[in-house]
C-alpha cells in the first residue's frame, strides 16, 4: 500500500470527522441551551419531584398484604372509575398520641442541637476568620476534614465513648471522680451529641463565609467610637452575621429534624424522633401508607425552614 | 485584646470535640480485646479478620461500584445545572429548577428514601422498569441527591471563572463547543475534581436511602456496618473504619500536594 494511499485515506476519515463534529456542533449550538437545561430538569422532575406525588398517593392507600403491600386508589366496577381515598392513615396520625409526641420531640431535639452547634461553631468560625491568611485554609481544611470521613463510623465512634465501660467513664473511674458508671449512651444527651457533632461543620462553613466578608475597619470604627467589644459584637458582628447564622442553622436544623441513624445507634427505646418512627412503619411494620403519611408530616414541617434556607442562600 | 485568648481555647476545645471520636476509633482498631474500650494490648488481628470476611469485600465492592457510577452521573448532571443556573439568566421555571437543585441539600434521607422507593415500584407497575430492586435503583437514588452538592460545589466556581477569557476565544473565533472544552472546563476543573470526590464519599457513605431502594443483592457497605454495629460494637468495625480514615488522610494529602504545585500561580481564588 502506497504511502500517498494512507495519506489520502487519512484525509478523508479526519475529513469524515471533522465533519460529524461540525453536526453534533451546529446540533448542540442551536439547542445548548435547551438540552443543558432540559437534563437535569428531566432527571429532577422524575427523581426529585415526581416521588412526592407518590408519596402523597400512597398515603391516601390501604395497607394489604400484598406486594407491594397497599391497595390501589382506583378501580373499575360496572363500568364506572371509583377513587378511594383512605384518610385513616392521617387520622391514625392523630389519634395515637405516639406522633405527636415524637413529632415535637422531633421539632425539639432538632432545635436544641441546632442552638448547640451554633454555640460551639460561631465562636469557632469567628477565630477562623480573623486567623491570618495562611492559617486560615488549614483550619477550614481542619472543620471539612471530618465530613469526608463516613457520617456512620463517626456516629459509632460515640458508642464507644459514651457507654458504660467506654472512654468517658472508665476515665472518670480510674480518677476517682465517679464511683458507678454515668448513663450516657441510650439517653437524649447522646443524640443531641451525635447531632452537634455531626452537622457542627454545615453550621460554621456558612457562618465562615459571612464572617470573613465581615470589613475589619467596621470593628476598627466602633472600637475608635469607643465601644467595648461585647457591644461591638452585639451591634455590629452579630446583626451582620445573620443570613449566616439563618443558614448554618438551616443546614442543620432540617435535616436533623428527619434524622434517623443518631437516635437509631446513640437514643434509647424512649428516643422518639420522626425518622426512627418512619423507619419502624416502613421496616419493621410493612406499613407503607403509614409510612407515606408520616413522610408527608414530616415534609410538611420542614417546607417553611427550607423556604427560609433557600431565601438565605438566595 | 483579652478576648482572643478566650476564643483560641473555644476553637481548640471545637477542634478537639471534632476530632477526639475520629482518634478513639483508629486507637481502638489495634486492641487486642474483644471488648472494644477495654484495653488489653497491642494487635493487628481485626484487620486480619476483616480482610478475610467474604461479606464485608462484596459489600465494599457493591458500594465501590454504586459510588463511581453516582459521582460520574451526577458530576454530569450537577455541572450542566450549575451552568444552567449561573450563565443562562432568566429561564422558564427557573425558581423551580434551582429549587430542585437546593432542596436535596437539606432533605431528610428518610423522606428521600421512601419517596424513591415508591416511585420505582409504582414505574414497575406501570412500566416495567426498573425491574426489580439493586444497583441501578441505588445509583439513580445517590446521583439525585449528590448531584444537588455537585451543582453547589460547581457554582460556587463558575461564579468566579473569568468570562473575559471565553469572550477573547470567542473573538478569536472559537465555536462554542471548543471554548467549552478548551476554556471553561480547565477553569472549574477543581471544582469538578471535588465535586466527583464530594459525591463519591456522599454515595460511599449513604446507609437510610440505600436501605430504601436496594434489593436483596445488593447490600452496600453501610447496611452491613450498621446492622452489625446494632448489635454492640465491634472491634472489625473500628478496623475498618481506620483503613476508610487512612485512605481519606491519602487522598487529602495527594490532592493538597497537587493543589500547591499548580496553585502557586492562582493564588487568589481560596
Amino acid at each position: 500500500m502506497g504511502r500517498s494511499r494512507l495519506r489520502f485515506l487519512g484525509r478523508r476519515v479526519r475529513r469524515g470527522a471533522d465533519v460529524m463534529t461540525t453536526a453534533v456542533g451546529s446540533f448542540f449550538m442551536k439547542h445548548r441551551r435547551l438540552l443543558v437545561i432540559a437534563v437535569p430538569m428531566v432527571w429532577l422532575l422524575i427523581f426529585f419531584l415526581a416521588p412526592f406525588l407518590v408519596v402523597f398517593k400512597i398515603s391516601f392507600s390501604e395497607a394489604a398484604m400484598a406486594r407491594p403491600p397497599y391497595l390501589p386508589l382506583t378501580s373499575w366496577e360496572d363500568g364506572r372509575l371509583l377513587i378511594t381515598l383512605n384518610l385513616g392513615n392521617y387520622q391514625f396520625l392523630l389519634e395515637d398520641p405516639l406522633y405527636l409526641l415524637s413529632l415535637i420531640s422531633s421539632v425539639q431535639i432538632a432545635a436544641v442541637s441546632t442552638i448547640f452547634a451554633l454555640l460551639i461553631g460561631y465562636p469557632m468560625a469567628w477565630f477562623i476568620a480573623r486567623s491570618p491568611s495562611r492559617r486560615r485554609n488549614i483550619l477550614l481544611m481542619l472543620v471539612i476534614l471530618p465530613f469526608w470521613t463516613s457520617f456512620l463510623l463517626r456516629v459509632y465512634a460515640w458508642i464507644g465513648i459514651l457507654r458504660s465501660t467506654g472512654v468517658i467513664n472508665n476515665t472518670l473511674l480510674a480518677l476517682g471522680i465517679i464511683d458507678e458508671p454515668l448513663v450516657m449512651l441510650q439517653t437524649n444527651f447522646a443524640v443531641y451529641i451525635g447531632i452537634v457533632y455531626t452537622y457542627l461543620p454545615f453550621m460554621i462553613l456558612p457562618l465562615y463565609a459571612n464572617l470573613s466578608r465581615l470589613d475589619p475597619a467596621l470593628l476598627e470604627a466602633a472600637a475608635d467610637l469607643g465601644a467595648k467589644p461585647a457591644t461591638t459584637f452585639l451591634t455590629v458582628i452579630l446583626p451582620m452575621s445573620l443570613p449566616g447564622i439563618i443558614a448554618g442553622s438551616m443546614l442543620v436544623f432540617i435535616p436533623a429534624i428527619g434524622e434517623f441513624v443518631i437516635p437509631a445507634l446513640l437514643g434509647g427505646p424512649d428516643t422518639l424522633m420522626i425518622g426512627k418512627i418512619l423507619w419502624t412503619e416502613f421496616f419493621n411494620n410493612r406499613d407503607w401508607p403509614v409510612a407515606s403519611a408520616v413522610a408527608m408530616v414530616l415534609l410538611a414541617i420542614i417546607v417553611l425552614p427550607l423556604v427560609r434556607f433557600r431565601r438565605a442562600r438566595g | 485584646m483579652k478576648r482572643i485568648p478566650l476564643l483560641s481555647i473555644m476553637a481548640l476545645i471545637g477542634f478537639i470535640f471534632l476530632y477526639a471520636p475520629i482518634l478513639s476509633l483508629v486507637v481502638y482498631s489495634f486492641n487486642e480485646s474483644r471488648l472494644v474500650t477495654v484495653w488489653s494490648g497491642f494487635s493487628t488481628k481485626w484487620y486480619g479478620e476483616l480482610l478475610r470476611d467474604p461479606q464485608i469485600l462484596g459489600a465494599a465492592w457493591i458500594s465501590l461500584k454504586v459510588a463511581v457510577a453516582s459521582a460520574t452521573i451526577s458530576l454530569v448532571l450537577g455541572t450542566m445545572a450549575s451552568l444552567a443556573l449561573v450563565r443562562y439568566g432568566r429561564f422558564r421555571f427557573r425558581e423551580l429548577f434551582s429549587g430542585m437543585t437546593t432542596a436535596p441539600l437539606v432533605m431528610p434521607d428518610v423522606i428521600t428514601g421512601i419517596s424513591l422507593l415508591l416511585l420505582f415500584v409504582t414505574m414497575e407497575a406501570l412500566f416495567g422498569w426498573p425491574a426489580g430492586r439493586g444497583l441501578l435503583t441505588i445509583i439513580i437514588a445517590h446521583t439525585t441527591f449528590c448531584m444537588a452538592y455537585v451543582a453547589v460545589v460547581v457554582e460556587t466556581r463558575l461564579i468566579n471563572v473569568d468570562r473575559s477569557v471565553e469572550e477573547a476565544a470567542a473573538d478569536l473565533g472559537a465555536k462554542p463547543l471548543r471554548i467549552f472544552f478548551d476554556v471553561t472546563l480547565p477553569s472549574i476543573a477543581p471544582a469538578l475534581v471535588s465535586g466527583w470526590l464530594l459525591a463519591f464519599t456522599l454515595s460511599l457513605d449513604d446507609l437510610v436511602i440505600a436501605s430504601f431502594v436496594a434489593g436483596p443483592g445488593s447490600t452496600t457497605l453501610p447496611m452491613l456496618i450498621f446492622s452489625k454495629v446494632r448489635l454492640g460494637v465491634s472491634p472489625d468495625v473500628n478496623a475498618l473504619a481506620t483503613i476508610l480514615i487512612g485512605l481519606v488522610a491519602i487522598g487529602i494529602a495527594i490532592s493538597a500536594f497537587v493543589m500547591t504545585r499548580n496553585g502557586r500561580s492562582s493564588e487568589t481564588d481560596a
